[in-house]
């Protein structure tokens, strides 16, 4: 496995762990009206989490199965940029979500929590799609 | 899914006939990574041109003798 596809599994997880991490929080907190509960926190120490995780488990990965090659070559790259693709198209479908949200003035915890969900997503499509790329042949 | 493209090649023959060079070292020769020499000998992915081109040089042998392409079915 390159570094790259690594990189990629990394992100993948992290990005999972700690969305499904922020939804279980969301889940224990919530009382009758889902709408007011409190949210803020939860979500931006989910979303330092995955970036600190995500440095921190790459390092992790490398010191226990170090790759032969740093460098992203030709391939990498070609995989990286369908991935992206993948992933920004997601976004930019997914985030009609939000907009609608907004549009009709609902509250600001769905706007923020179909943001944070579509976000999401498409992170774990996007690295989905390099993997599959790397696996099965692009 | 079926393999992504047309072409072949007979890189891992011109391995073998130039000593039983390894993946490694014909990743290390053409500047990329062993996973992508793999990835292009089972057809899993098509070089760029450029590339193609460092494969042949690192064998001396012409373009075609390193990859094929089918004829179209009539």
């Amino acid at each position: 496995m390159t570094y790259e596809e690594k990189g990629a599994w990394v992100y993948l997880v992290v990005t999972a762990v700690t969305y499904l991490g922020y939804l279980g929080v969301m889940a224990s907190r919530a009382g009758d009206d889902l709408a007011a509960t409190p949210y803020a926190a939860p979500m931006l120490w989910s979303i330092g989490a995955s970036i600190v995780l995500a440095v921190v488990v790459r390092i992790a990965v490398e010191v226990a199965r170090p790759s032969d090659v740093h460098r992203a070559d030709e391939r990498d790259r070609d995989i990286d940029r369908h991935g992206e693709r993948v992933g920004s198209g997601v976004l930019g479908v997914g985030m009609v979500a939000p907009l609608a949200l907004a549009l009709v003035e609902a509250p600001h915890f769905w706007i923020a929590n179909a943001i944070y969900a579509v976000f999401a997503i498409g992170a774990v499509v996007g690295s989905a799609v390099k993997l599959v790329a790397y696996r099965r042949g692009f | 899914m079926g393999k992504p493209t047309r072409i072949t090649n007979s890189i891992r023959a011109l391995r073998f006939a130039h000593g039983e060079m390894t993946q490694a070292e014909l990743a290390r020769r053409v500047d990329v990574t062993r996973q992508t020499i793999i990835a292009v000998e089972q057809g899993r992915y098509s070089p760029s041109l450029e590339m193609a081109f460092r494969i042949a040089r690192v064998f001396g042998v012409p373009l075609g003798d390193v990859f094929q392409y089918p004829e179209e079915d009539s």
